[in-house]
């Protein structure tokens, strides 16, 4: 018999009083008026009325020489071209499939801009039109690049290379796009064993480390074979670590896992989503990481 | 009518109120971390929840889509143990549910910046957990909050506050007992800083020289509500950019 452990929920007094530099950011709810000065350029977040300019959204100004805007706290996924995003399928359409984003728009994954299995390069026929569902089906998860962003927000993606394609077996974590750090490449082999593409909309994925990378396949065959204990076992830690450290507002790069996922071993796996854990873990790793700048 | 008894002769309204005075008002955002946005409002013993989603592709009838603007979803529901007796209500067909689902969807296409998000949806899901009177407005008030919460561009604050009268003395954030005594009520959401009015609904009927006198109330009772919501909002963007400092 399994023993059962219950938590009450209690305030908690709020967190550290480090030194912030929140006194700098001018902090401001919509209908504020930020400038009545007629010199600046609106950007996001910002709307003009009456030769005042006032911001739409809750969140901080940044001014950028003349361009004014607000960034809120939390936003859906904007595509930029460029971008690694992880999707998933939900439709599949005449020659293309829609995936989700979390974004304000389905993306769109043009049957051309997909890799045929084997790398060719040959014109997309009325076979692959009717084959589409062999490919990619709803529920699937893929991970491309952004091509290019319609006029409406709608982005179009596009898996062009060997390391795009379906994504196999492995673990989704779902947080908000402004966590993720943009970085030179998301997809890094983290030394603890497992694999991870952090995607610019926010959809991280945690897979096992493949042993050797398979230049045929083009990202279409995933590979079902039993995940080992020990590989899942990383692939679990890693995954609390990384929602402790969105819980406490980190931002997600390769380094900041890394530090996180060392600082929790001393704990079970399980007990690093308990709040005074999370806490511990993560001031380590932003002390670590301050090491690390400074 | 129960005029003498909503008001007593010290001027003290049925639960010791002023005339002009607000219940307790405590508001939290970000409740709920699936959602986009979310919210929770009490005032008084009346307590609602808001949460938001989107702006996100429409599921289903694709043919609904606006191709310059983002449609806006609501639903209002009470919960069946909100009220004295429990109750309970049909999901969706219920009259005054849908009719005041469609004030919600009223209110807010005139606050959000709609125009920004062509042929997206935006879910507005507004709860009562306890109802005691301005069940609407906390709505509202709640639902506010929530869009802000999910970083959705509005011109403005929507507050709004309940109105009534006892005799020729304007009384402001009725309470249920207040409205259960069957006076003339009025519903105000207001965009506070260019002072517009969004929604403005009045049941039973009033002489026309009293109708300044509610709305006076109402719309102070809006701008106090104002200012507390924007403690509330203002607290919680000094956390996140504290915990987002580095």
């Amino acid at each position: 018999m399994a023993a059962v452990s219950m938590r009450l929920p209690v305030a908690r007094k709020p967190a550290r009083p480090s030194a912030s530099r929140s006194g700098e950011k001018h902090l401001v709810a919509p209908g504020d008026t930020i400038t009545t000065d007629t010199g600046y350029m609106r950007g996001h977040g910002t709307y003009v009325e009456e030769e005042k300019l006032i911001a739409s959204v809750a969140g901080a100004v940044e001014r950028v020489n003349k361009l004014v805007c607000v960034k809120a706290l939390k936003t859906r996924y904007n595509g930029e071209v460029g971008d690694i995003v992880v999707g998933r399928i939900t439709e599949v359409q005449q020659k293309r499939w829609k995936v989700e984003t979390n974004s304000r728009l389905d993306s769109v994954l043009l049957l051309s801009s997909m890799n045929l299995p084997g790398g060719e390069l040959r014109r997309r026929s009325a076979e692959d039109e009717l084959a589409m569902r062999d490919y990619l089906q709803e529920g699937d998860l893929i991970s491309a690049e952004v091509q290019s962003v319609f006029s409406d927000g709608a982005v179009s993606l596009h898996t062009r290379s060997l390391k795009y394609g379906k994504l196999g077996q492995g673990v989704l974590v779902q947080v908000s796009p402004s966590l993720v750090k943009r970085q030179k490449t998301h997809f890094h082999d983290l030394p603890c064993g497992a694999s991870v593409i952090l995607g610019n909309n926010g959809f991280i994925w945690i897979y096992p480390t493949p042993e050797q990378r398979e230049e045929e396949a083009g990202g279409f065959t995933t590979n079902l074979e039993p995940v080992p204990l020990s590989d899942r076992e990383v692939i679990s830690r890693l995954r609390n670590c990384i929602v402790a450290l969105v819980t406490e507002k980190l931002m997600l790069f390769d380094t900041s896992i890394l530090y996180c996922y060392e600082a929790s071993l001393p704990h079970q796996i399980k007990d690093i989503l308990k709040p005074e854990v999370m806490e511990e873990i993560v001031l380590e790793t932003r002390q670590r990481l301050l090491d690390l700048e400074g | 009518m129960a005029a003498a008894e909503l008001l007593s002769d010290e001027g003290y309204r049925l639960d010791g109120r002023r005339p002009n005075e607000l219940r307790k008002v405590r508001a939290r955002m970000g409740v709920f971390e699936q959602a986009d946005g979310s919210a929770y409002i009490e005032q008084g013993n009346t307590k609602a929840l808001a949460v938001v989603y989107g702006p996100h592709e429409l599921r289903g009838s694709r043919s609904r889509a606006l191709p310059d603007r983002a449609l806006v979803h609501c639903q209002y529901s009470l919960a069946a143990f909100s009220t004295s007796e429990r109750r309970r209500r049909p999901p969706h067909g219920d009259r005054q549910t849908a009719e005041l689902a469609l004030h919600l969807r009223q209110t807010f296409e005139a606050a959000i910046l709609t125009q920004l998000y062509p042929r997206s949806q935006i879910d507005i899901y507004v709860q009562i957990l306890q109802a005691d009177g301005g069940n609407y407005c906390a709505g509202v008030n709640a639902a506010t909050l929530a869009l802000m919460d999910a970083g959705i561009p509005m011109k403005d604050f929507v507050c709004a506050s309940s109105a009534g009268l006892a005799a020729d003395t304007a009384l402001a954030d009725l309470s249920w007992p207040e409205e259960a005594a069957g006076g003339p009520q009025l519903a105000l959401a207001l965009l506070p800083a260019s002072g517009q009015i969004a929604l403005l609904q009045l049941s039973a009927r009033l002489h026309q020289q009293r109708l300044e006198l509610a709305l006076e109330a109402a719309l102070a009772a809006c701008r106090s509500l104002h200012a507390v919501l924007d403690a509330v909002v203002r607290e919680r963007l000094r956390q996140a950019s504290q915990a987002l400092g580095d």
